[in-house]
């Protein structure tokens, strides 16, 4: 009895989490314009969401943003991962605060601080600023997920290379670099679905003529929903499930090779 | 499209920075030693100063000043008092303001309070409903748990501008709901575009943040402890009252650190769902800062926000000084 109570409340709940979204990727397959009924099945609300320049040009935008924000990010925080972690213990600490400040600053004063930023070097808001302050929001991530492997590393292997001849470089490239690549790349596709899903630093860091996805949405919310907007949001929702699953097989594997004793 | 317009100087100072770098790097290659990891850190330390440290400088300068740059404190007092400048400029023209009926404008200082107290509710009520889901999932005999993890991530996976506007086909006057109840022979109901409805997205969006600290609390938690309890006699309520709750205070604090602070300073949800009826902080900041273009005020709003923020964080900290059960996300 007790463990049907337990079950059903979590059916409720997460009743409550999915209703909006089955009902929001229904909508974008009904035929009419009305939300409430339904008027058949229909692809068309897809076929406008690629006629439209505004909403191709936002994609476009969106994905090289979230792209180069990643890459960029993948590399500072990486290098950045192992110079901290090289650091001694006063300066690594310091380094650490400097990293937790923007995880725990509001997205709203992030954007915010980086727009007073951009207006107060003159620099022109679009979409260079745009991925100044993506790269910005994703390196902490970064070098969060690159430490942990890097503490897990045995340190001797390093010097070891280092005492079997190796160049500091090659033993960065041979040693260190291969065994922290998964951290590495867990950041790189923590950046990019970051980057694809922001809308506050988005909005402040950017000019009303190069919009992303999520500005557009936010600017159509506004006007009225349009279906071709529910047509977009299935779209983005899958997608980033494609990935954020990939992130998770990745994780798990890690786990696997973890437990099963896999040093490699 | 790629519209990129830097001044002059700008593009010096990132010059500059690069050539500094590559100094530092030139002085630090040994012979046959190479470049001293540490220094790996400079390029991320730089950007970080330009980035995250002026930046925010630059909202403590505007804060502080007025729109010539001068000193000063008003834009404090614009906060509690949003009629401040009209009234000082009523005497300026030789009016007396008292006389006009010029009272101190309360709006923000209401807006703050408002935001808090939603940010209160919305933290009970994801506490109230998160924590027996996370106990749910935790229990030992429930095989599902980490499936039902992952069921609980996934809707966060959606964009959230998406997930509040699909609140409104269901609550607004032709959605779903009101369709069903008239379906139904009910008589409609005025959902959306008050307090309540700002409050259902909130705790829409940020429940899952409250339910994966608690969760990850409660299913680290060595169950031979709750075993042990019942052993020597104790009712399930008191073991969980004496043994399970105290021993997920961790992931508790963490959960209302992770929902409070995005609830506070939360905007848009209140545009969508609330309509023109309800402001919250956030709002208010975005509306100074865009709307009515005063950078200065805007920037004291924010400073206070980011007091408040760092306050209930200390707060938090002298409860759990590990930071357990938010190390997960």
């Amino acid at each position: 009895m007790t463990k049907f109570i337990k079950r059903g409340y979590l059916v409720l709940v997460l009743l409550f989490l999915y209703v909006p979204i089955v009902v929001l990727i229904l909508q974008s397959f009904n035929a009419g314009v009305s939300r409430a009924k339904w008027e058949g099945f229909s692809l068309k609300w897809y076929a406008d969401l690629f006629q439209s320049p505004a909403i191709t040009n936002a994609l476009y935008i969106t994905v090289t943003i979230a792209l180069l924000a990643s890459f960029f990010a993948t590399i500072i925080g990486t290098a950045a991962a192992i110079g901290i972690h090289a650091m001694r213990r006063r300066p690594q600490a310091a380094m650490m605060t400097l990293t937790n400040i923007p995880m725990t600053m509001p997205d709203i004063v992030t954007g915010i601080s980086l727009m007073l930023l951009f207006i107060f070097t003159r620099v022109q808001r679009g979409y260079v600023t745009m991925l100044l302050a993506h790269i910005t929001f994703n390196i902490p991530y970064v070098i969060l997920s690159v430490l942990p492997k890097l503490k897990q590393m045995n340190r001797h292997s390093y010097e070891a290379a280092l005492d079997l001849g190796a160049t500091p470089g090659y033993a960065l490239r041979k040693v260190i670099l291969p065994f922290v690549m998964p951290g590495v790349i867990t950041g790189a596709l923590l950046s990019f679905t970051l980057s694809l899903d922001d809308f506050t630093i988005s909005y402040f860091t950017t000019s009303p003529l190069v919009q992303n996805l999520s500005t557009l949405i936010y600017s159509e919310a506004r006007k009225g929903i349009k279906p071709t907007m529910n047509a977009l949001s299935a779209l983005m929702f899958v997608a980033l499930l494609i990935l954020l699953l990939a992130i998770n097989r990745r994780a798990n594997k890690a786990q696997e090779t973890k437990t099963n004793g896999g040093t490699r | 499209m790629i519209s990129m317009r830097f001044p002059p100087w700008a593009i010096g100072a990132m010059i500059l920075g690069l050539a500094g770098f590559a100094v530092m790097v030139a002085a630090n290659v040994r012979q046959n030693r190479g470049v001293k990891r540490s220094l790996f850190a400079y390029p991320y330390s730089l950007w970080m100063v330009v980035f995250t440290i002026i930046p925010l400088l630059l909202i403590a300068y505007y804060a502080f000043t007025d729109r010539s740059g001068q000193f000063t404190l008003e834009n404090f007092r614009t906060f509690w008092d949003s009629n401040h400048e009209m009234n000082k400029q009523l005497a300026e023209l030789g009016f007396d303001p008292a006389a006009l009926g010029g009272a101190r404008g309360t709006v923000n200082v209401d807006t703050l309070v408002y935001s808090l107290w939603m940010a209160f509710l919305c933290t009970v009520i994801c506490l109230f409903l998160g924590y027996p889901a996370a106990l749910f999932m935790a229990d030992r005999q429930f095989r599902l748990g980490a499936t039902l993890v992952i069921l609980f991530i996934i809707p966060m996976w959606m964009n959230f501008l998406l997930r509040t506007i699909a609140w409104m086909s269901l609550l607004e006057d032709n959605g779903l709901i009101n369709s069903i109840l008239t379906a139904l022979g009910l008589p409609r109901m005025q959902l959306m575009y008050n307090s309540q409805a700002v409050l259902l997205g909130m705790v829409y969006n940020y429940l899952p943040f409250m339910v994966f600290p608690v969760y990850n609390a409660l299913s680290k938690q060595d169950y031979r402890l709750s075993e042990a309890a019942m052993d020597l006699g104790a009712s399930p309520i008191l073991t969980f009252w004496r043994v399970t709750m105290p021993l997920s205070l961790p992931g508790v604090i963490s959960g209302i650190t992770m929902v409070f602070m995005p609830s506070v300073t939360t905007f848009f949800i209140p545009r969508v769902l609330g309509g023109g009826n309800t402001e919250m902080f956030g709002d208010l900041i975005e509306r100074t800062f865009l709307s009515a273009d005063n950078w200065n005020v805007g920037s004291a709003l924010s400073l206070i926000m980011m007091v408040l923020i760092l306050m209930s964080l200390t707060l938090l900290r002298k409860v759990d000084p590990e930071g357990e059960g938010g190390s997960t996300i």
